[in-house]
């Protein structure tokens, strides 16, 4: 997992809150920074990188690890 | 431009109030515009304080822990057991509770729309609903549907 500027753990949350908060947390974030987000919801798969897709902000990494999917989101500038 | 969202919310029980308020909410996530309409029972989720339950009753479909007939299901307490049960599920699974994907609607500029004619229909106290929400009819949801992206009849 490479570096990145704001971590985000929505372990043990369901569908929608993981991109939810993700939402949240880049909307506070500068372009370029990246986002840590660790989701256990298995549905993450599919819908982070529609959330991705959809809002400008790239997903550079996903990863799974310890049952744990690990995701980095760059803040884009849409 | 934004893709827009046209929801109508015609549920009032807690399984009914999920997919308006959980698609609104991860909608404007995703850079929508949406709006909902609540008519009929779904006016019931626009209440300030919500009491929204759920019944096994004419829902054969609905997983219970152990079969009950139908004829037992209209024993008082049978549907306040059954909200309970899937509430504590709810939280369990990490899922958010209404109130909270609600809450995050209003906040991140659903535009929540009564019907006017089923609030006059039912005497509904618009003193009770909560603050922020408009109204309007048949009219006000077809001009904005009809050059929605997604719309849905819930």
């Amino acid at each position: 997992m490479s570096d990145f500027d704001v971590e985000l753990d929505t372990s043990g949350l369901n569908c929608p809150l993981p991109v939810l908060k993700a939402r949240k947390a880049l909307s506070e974030m500068s372009i370029g920074q990246k986002l840590h987000l660790i989701v256990t919801d298995p549905g993450a798969n599919q819908d982070i990188p529609a959330f991705s897709k959809m809002t400008g902000n790239p997903l550079l990494e996903s990863s799974e690890q310890d049952g744990k999917l690990h995701f980095i989101i760059e803040k884009g500038d849409a | 431009m934004a893709k827009k969202l046209a929801i109508i919310a015609s549920k009032g029980t807690l399984d009914g109030a999920y997919p308006p308020f959980l698609l609104a909410s991860t909608a404007v996530a995703l850079g929508f515009e949406v709006k909902i309409f609540f008519t009929f029972y779904g006016l019931q989720l626009l209440n300030k304080n919500l009491n929204l339950k759920v019944s096994p009753l004419g829902n054969p479909a609905m997983p219970m822990p152990v079969p009950v007939p139908s004829i037992i299901q209209v024993i008082p307490g049978l549907e306040w057991f059954a909200t309970w049960m899937m509430k504590r599920k709810l939280k369990k699974k990490g899922v958010a509770s209404v109130e909270e994907l609600r809450d995050i609607c209003v906040e991140t500029g659903v535009d929540l729309i009564a019907c006017q004619m089923t609030v006059d229909l039912f005497d509904f106290n618009e003193e009770d609903f909560i603050e922020g929400i408009s109204s309007g009819g048949a009219a006000t949801y077809l001009e904005f549907a009809g050059d929605a992206d997604v719309s849905l009849y819930i």
